[in-house]
């Protein structure tokens, strides 16, 4: 029983980190620019596959594919903010919303142009391809590296919004537009870049995910941006902290749901995001000011 | 355009979709009723979206529940058409009650969010409730039966009872529009605050409003269950109310007519584009680009922008 649950914890954990790696650059971009942004899924994905051609180019070296890959994907990222993001930040929801739908449906076809329908199986990572014996019961070693990774991630993004002169002119921006480019804050330049930013994390939660899920296929992102959705909503819109608890959460929530309520799995994940919004929309660590 | 002579091109619209009815072949009587069925959805949908201003992605789940309790009276209970239409019709009615009552406690994002939890929730109950609906796999095998003692089996004849509800339809939200309800709609859409300084009860207009879209959701989601004589649990997905956003939007959120002319132009694009290649969600995605980039007001709204203003002024833009 112990080791029963022990494994589901840990599968629950790595779940969670691996949720939380997508929905950080989701938060941030949302905390910073106010934009929901369906298209991260589609980041994701392009992170996955753009790591997938590095590596497999660069004679199967995943660390150079997952340095190199997520990239291009920031050039994505700054063609998509650049020349049509920007535009619209004055407009209602519903058109902010959609402009980043489109750009989903576009790159969702653009992947099977580019890399075909298929499936595409992924290499195992040197080094980290076995499993480690937790209380008897085999742990795939990766999995563990995610867990790794995931507070790795978080303290970064941390130190350089709180302890970096760049980070607080971030939070300026994002709190007051206006007041921080009266201040001589160069606002757009800042949006740009923490789209870009974001659209890494993105990626790189992508390039990541390469191993751990095993295939590549052209829809992948789309299941993750509504796990990233719940999560980033559950934290508090915007607040990375709120997004890294919600993970935890999901992560755990769902990986018991798969052990014990198999049927009801997915449901449980949406009736939590239900609950936090109506009892408190703002979120676990989200302003109270809405 | 005087009210007259919008009557007059409505009553046009539908004695020609009739004449239609009596003499296309069976592909395009299909995507005529695909049309119908669209602009049924979009129709409701537009109240809340174009109409209050909310945003939802929980109506993908309400059309869905509209199909499946139009499929389930269908296979256990009854096959008359008009029953299983009324069953469709009231668990979608009672869904968007339960659904809109929680969600309009909120606006803006965080209604968004709610519905979309909402919606995934339905979404999650059918794919999983496997013995009830069937999973992956949907319901088969819904039979037309007849209405008042015409046959509704084939294609030719199933094309008038789409068509009479359609008729229903643009009828129904013509006058909501126009009506009072219909203005404070867009009274809230407007400034919610001062509406409600005016005595309004906002919440109990936006339930209502919630409601009639989940209503038509419903209808058009049970004739399409009967359409496809199957029902599809990812019509539940939330990506699904993606689609009367796309049409509304195509032909402009703010207008009656909006959804309608979107719905033409969302089916007919579809199959033309499908014909030359297997993307077309890539064209999709790059002419909704190109509608939110450059004409927000969609066909519609840019028409009739020009209709009041005589030919638009150079150097002008769209604006917002």
């Amino acid at each position: 029983m112990l080791q029963s649950i022990v494994h589901v914890c840990l599968a629950g954990l790595s779940q969670g980190m691996f949720i939380w790696l997508v929905a950080s650059g989701l938060t941030l971009i949302f905390g910073v620019l106010g934009v929901l942004n369906f298209a991260h899924g589609a980041f994701y994905m392009l992170g996955a596959y753009f790591c997938y051609t590095v590596l497999a180019s660069l004679g199967d070296n995943f660390w150079l594919g997952l340095i190199f890959g997520p990239l291009f994907v920031c050039a994505v990222g700054y063609f998509v903010e650049r020349y049509f993001l920007r535009y619209v930040y004055h407009l209602d929801l519903p058109y902010q919303l959609l402009l980043t739908f489109a750009f989903v449906l576009i790159f969702d076809d653009l992947v099977k142009i580019v890399w075909g329908a298929g499936s595409i199986g992924s290499p195992t990572v040197p080094g980290l391809g076995g499993s480690v014996s937790i209380l008897g019961r085999m742990f795939p070693t990766y999995s563990l590296f995610i867990i790794a990774v995931g507070p790795l991630v978080a303290l970064g993004l941390w130190a350089a919004l709180e302890r970096t002169w760049a980070g607080r002119v971030i939070r300026a921006a994002s709190s007051d537009r206006e007041m921080a480019a009266a201040l001589g804050a160069k606002v757009p330049l800042i949006f740009t870049g923490v789209f870009v930013f974001g659209t890494w994390l993105g990626a790189l939660g992508g390039g990541l995910a390469v191993p751990y899920v095993g295939l590549l296929t052209p829809g992948m992102g789309e299941a993750v941006i509504i796990e990233a959705f719940v999560v980033a909503v559950i934290g508090g819109l915007g607040s990375l902290k709120g997004a890294f608890l919600g993970a935890l959460i999901i992560g755990l929530l769902s990986s018991f749901g798969t052990r014990f309520l198999p049927t009801f799995d997915m449901f449980l994940t949406f009736i939590l995001m239900a609950l936090v919004l109506l009892w408190r929309p703002q979120g676990f660590f989200g302003e109270a000011s809405r | 355009m005087n009210s007259k002579g919008t009557h007059a091109i409505y009553l046009a619209i539908i004695l020609g979709l009739a004449v239609l009815g009596l003499v296309a072949d069976r592909f395009v009587l299909y995507m005529g009723m695909r049309v119908m069925l669209l602009a049924i959805f979009a129709m409701g949908y537009n109240l809340l979206l174009g109409r209050t201003g909310l945003l939802s992605f929980g109506h993908g789940a309400l059309y869905a529940t509209g199909a499946y309790g139009m499929a389930l009276v269908n296979l256990h209970l009854t096959p008359d058409p008009l029953l299983g239409i009324l069953a469709g019709v009231a668990l979608a009615t009672a869904c968007s009650l339960i659904v809109g009552f929680f969600c309009v406690r909120h606006t803006e994002i965080y209604f968004a969010m709610l519905t979309l939890a909402f919606g995934m929730m339905i979404f999650s109950l059918i794919w999983n409730l496997r013995e009830l609906t069937g999973g992956d796999d949907g319901l088969v095998g819904i039979s037309r039966g007849s209405v008042l003692g015409l046959p509704i089996a084939k294609d030719g004849q199933f094309y008038f009872l789409v068509l009479f509800f359609f008729a229903l339809t643009l009828w129904l939200i013509h006058r909501l529009r126009g009506s009072a309800f219909g203005l404070i709609l867009a009274g809230i859409r407007e400034n919610n605050q001062r509406t409600s300084f005016a005595g309004i009860p906002v919440k109990s207009y936006r339930l209502a409003a919630f409601v009639i879209s989940g209503v038509f959701a419903g209808l058009a989601g049970s004739l399409g269950a009967m359409l496809e004589s199957n029902t599809d649990p990812f019509s539940a997905h939330w990506s699904h109310s993606a689609e009367p956003i796309l049409v509304s939007l195509i032909g402009g959120l703010q207008t009656f007519s909006g959804p309608l002319v979107g719905s033409v132009i969302f089916v007919v694009l579809r199959e033309i584009i499908q014909r030359f290649t297997q993307n077309w969600m890539l064209w999709f995605g790059v002419i909704l680009l190109a509608i939110i980039m450059g004409m927000r007001g969609g066909v519609m709204g840019g028409l009739e922008k020009r209709l009041k203003r005589g030919p638009a002024p150079a150097g002008k833009g769209e604006g917002s």
